[in-house]
């Protein structure tokens, strides 16, 4: 296992290299840079900014100046954001993002799996549509829509919550973020949750333990629900990628000094240290729940062996 | 004989499901009678009703499934007891077996796990004496090395053992009945022989009644004291087992029990051409292996095999699963890759690539065993049986290809307006003649045929053996017929071939196999089977 483990840490570094490769050049494609915006800057001063940052070297000398730098664990200064490195950015606002995004999964992955069992034994039953209507309601409503309704009914109405804003990481501040960032991902993880259980249900062990004459609780959460988690590991992992590297939408709408916000930022102003930075820390995230995922796989099912 | 006390009555017994057809009723108020440590059949095909009649007692049936009428153990009403009133004798009073011994153990926990649950959960045993019970049960069943098996997991456990452990687990906490549901059907035939045996030991031993499930009459002849016939869900004939087989009164009780292909296949002549030739065929799998993972492990699958098919022919194979024998009819068929020279018709195909095969396709065919998952289910029997044609004679017109679809299927004996529903619309035994039509139309020279009986019940597989027969005459095709079924073997092969881990252990006519095994393993395989025709030794 903990060869397996190993093996993968290491081919993640070539995985790494072609994702900072491909983004490195594909953000050069795109047209403009980071220092032609909308009020021009005097050529002079634009062409010491590049100077400054290296922009006018030969673009394989800067891939390379990059490269090294990444090695060193630096990511580089931001262009749009001068007072800050991309370092810095990042350890201001990962925790926040992360913890946001790790209490929603949790919420999602409980509330979800939850719902999904209630589904499943009530096939087709009046609990079962209940559930199903949650999920594609919690599936089909946008976060866009999702976030200002919760500001607006728990904060202007019922003045519960805080409309927005950090406040230090008080807990009131984050309720309405992570609700809004669960409800999508615990609809998916119900709708998972019941087709895989009701598949479990039926399976032939499940009736040799109700023809051994055991208890509903063991059929149910001792035999038919280890089994029917496989899928729901594999749909956490990417969404942990997802969620834990913050939300553009509802870091904006609730006012969240997270690092969702970088991705779309930086992408538009051409900050290119930023978005490269934003790309490795989401591709690092993704090989790495990846593999929690394949490693809670051999954890779950004995018949799943690495070695 | 004198009556036993009965445990289980079975009264007035109906079940239905509701399906999207509408509703299905499956057994249809029948009557059964269980003694004490007795031995009971029911004994019918697919659909008759038999397996849901018990999963009805038990209270498995699917949730679309409803019973009612009455199931007596001893005074209670199993279907009307309350949950927890049905567990205390689910399990503890009254336990089952099933067909599949694969999939019937949770494959998540340990076989120990599995065998202490129920024994806690029924006798309030400690977790040590739990284990030393489940641990006598092993032995009980005959597992060996019980300690080391405690700690697997039925993934790593064959399909005999599996079955072993499942009786084990039926019988932890000494119950009055054993319902046994096909028990046996899905292990080979070595196999089947020892978890039989097993069943009477542990009966005489233990003193349980046995309610044996089975489609299988060479089974109930040697272990039922008395059987039921079921058909269409219902009981269409009952009695002691010796009474019935000797003088059956119902006319579907006589069809049943002559259901055993008969005929015997003349050899074709000493001077008929080979088609095809296979020298020193061997097939290996490479296992595992990988970046940093080391090397593969080597399987072989198929050891230097020699065999030379003639024109109207017939070489049955056989051999046990894990022998090779489908492997081998692959390879001889360019389907999978091998070492060895391979000739058809004179010419060597063993290095031929896919495109020069692809002309060659329609003259080797290959009909499988699973009637249910060979044909695609989002294409109707026309298209299916026709989609050779558009690759082999793409000149032919829609409506002439049509024409051969019809002309197909009447030779299977299907009507041809059947060729615009689909798969599903179609029983197993049907289906087999649509996978037969589908070969057939292309016109071919040499049919492997992958088990094409064994999915089916025994008065169809007589049906398809008759109709594989006739369809040789006409066309004077030749067969590899492989099957691990002996007797339909001998009634459709002129040549045998037994296998045994990929190398063949003996060949010969086939009348004089049969007649005299010189091998110990065919001398087994033989012995294993069994034969309806003879009465069990034992009383």
């Amino acid at each position: 296992m903990l060869l397996y483990v190993l093996r993968r840490l290491l081919t993640a570094i070539p995985t790494l290299f072609v994702i900072v490769t491909l983004a490195f050049f594909l953000m050069r494609v795109a047209p403009g840079g980071p220092f032609n915006q909308e009020r021009g800057l005097s050529p002079e001063i634009r062409a010491n900014l590049e100077a400054q940052f290296g922009l006018g070297d030969p673009l394989w000398l800067q891939y390379v100046n990059y490269l090294n730098n990444l090695l060193h664990g630096n990511f580089g200064p931001s262009y749009n954001l001068p007072d800050f490195t991309v370092t810095e950015l990042f350890a201001a606002g990962l925790p926040i993002s992360a913890q946001l995004g790790a209490s929603a999964l949790i919420l999602a992955l409980l509330l979800g799996s939850m719902l999904g069992i209630i589904a499943a034994l009530n096939q087709n039953k009046v609990g079962d549509y209940t559930v199903i209507a949650i999920a594609t309601a919690g599936s089909t409503i946008p976060t866009f829509v999702i976030a200002p309704v919760i500001q607006l009914v728990f904060g202007l109405t019922w003045h519960l919550l805080p409309i927005g804003g950090w406040g230090d990481g008080a807990l009131l501040n984050k309720i309405g973020p992570i609700l809004t960032l669960a409800l999508p991902q615990m609809a998916i993880v119900a709708r998972l949750m019941r087709g895989s259980m009701i598949e479990s249900l039926r399976s032939h062990h499940i009736r040799t333990a109700r023809a051994m004459g055991l208890s509903d609780w063991s059929v149910v959460v001792k035999h038919a629900l280890r089994g029917a988690v496989l899928p729901i590991v594999s749909f956490a992992g990417p969404a942990a990628a997802a969620l834990l590297t913050g939300s553009v939408i509802v870091e904006t709408i609730f006012s969240i000094p997270g690092v969702g916000r970088y991705f779309v930022e930086a992408a538009l102003n051409r900050d290119y240290t930023l978005v490269m930075g934003t790309v490795v820390v989401i591709a690092i995230f993704t090989i790495l729940f990846n593999l929690i995922v394949d490693i809670m796989y051999a954890v779950v099912d004995p018949r799943v062996r690495y070695d | 004989m004198s009556t036993p006390e009965t445990v289980l009555s079975v009264n007035d017994l109906r079940v239905r499901f509701r399906t999207l057809d509408g509703v299905v009723e499956a057994v249809k108020g029948i009557n059964l009678k269980v003694g004490a440590g007795e031995t009971v059949a029911i004994v019918g095909e697919s659909g008759s009703g038999k397996s849901q009649t018990m999963m009805a007692a038990m209270r498995l049936l699917a949730s679309n499934g409803e019973a009612t009428g009455s199931v007596d153990y001893r005074g209670r009403n199993l279907l009307t007891l309350s949950k927890s009133g049905l567990n205390e004798v689910r399990g503890r009073k009254i336990t089952m077996i099933f067909q599949e011994p694969m999939t019937s153990l949770d494959p998540l926990y340990t076989i120990g796990n599995q065998l202490i649950e129920p024994i806690q959960r029924h006798r309030k045993l400690g977790a040590a004496a739990a284990r030393e019970e489940a641990l006598k049960l092993l032995k009980l069943v005959k597992i060996p090395d019980p300690e080391r098996r405690m700690k697997s997991y039925p993934y790593e456990m064959s399909g005999g053992q599996r079955q072993r452990v499942m009786i084990a687990m039926a019988l932890a906490n000494d119950p009055d009945i054993l319902i046994a549901d096909e028990p046996t059907t899905a292990l080979d035939v070595t196999i089947q022989a020892q978890i039989l045996t097993l069943l009477a030991e542990l009966q005489q031993k233990l003193g349980m009644a046995i309610v044996f499930i089975t489609h299988d009459l060479g089974i109930v002849r040697r272990f039922a004291d008395r059987v039921y016939v079921m058909r269409q869900g219902e009981v269409v004939e009952e009695g002691v087992t010796e009474a019935v087989f000797s003088k059956p009164t119902h006319p579907y009780t006589k069809m049943l029990l002559s259901a055993e292909p008969t005929g015997r296949k003349a050899p074709p002549a000493p001077n008929a051409p080979i088609l095809l030739q296979g020298r020193d065929v061997e097939v290996v799998f490479k296992i595992g292996g990988g970046f940093l993972a080391g090397d593969p492990m080597l399987l072989r699958a198929v050891d230097r095999i020699n065999i030379a098919l003639r024109k109207g022919q017939t070489i049955g194979i056989v051999g046990e699963s894990g022998s090779g024998k489908s492997t081998l009819g692959r390879a001889l068929l360019r389907l999978l890759g091998s070492e060895g020279s391979i000739r058809f018709e004179n010419r060597d195909i063993s290095k031929a690539d896919k495109g020069d095969m692809r002309p060659l396709r329609r003259e080797l065919q290959l009909v499988f065993q699973d009637p249910f998952g060979s044909l695609s289910p989002r294409m109707t029997v026309g298209q299916i049986i026709t989609e050779g044609l558009l690759v082999h004679e793409p000149s032919l017109s829609a409506k002439q290809r049509d024409a051969r679809a019809c002309e197909a299927l009447e030779e299977v004996g299907l009507d041809p307006i059947m060729r615009n529903r689909y798969p599903h619309e179609f029983s197993g035994g049907q289906r087999q003649r649509i996978a037969i039509a589908r070969a057939m139309i292309l016109k071919p020279k040499v049919v492997v045929l992958d088990e094409p009986t064994s999915a089916l019940d025994r008065s169809v597989q007589k049906q398809i053996v008759e109709l594989l027969r006739k369809l040789q005459k006409d066309h004077d095709l030749s067969y590899l017929f492989i099957s691990h079924d002996l007797a339909v073997v001998r009634a459709m092969a002129d040549y045998l071939i037994v296998m045994k881990q990929g190398k063949i252990v003996e060949e010969g006519m086939t009348d004089a196999i049969f007649d005299n095994p010189r091998e110990e393993y065919t001398q087994t395989l033989m012995a294993a089977a069994m034969d309806p025709t003879k009465f069990r030794l034992s009383a």
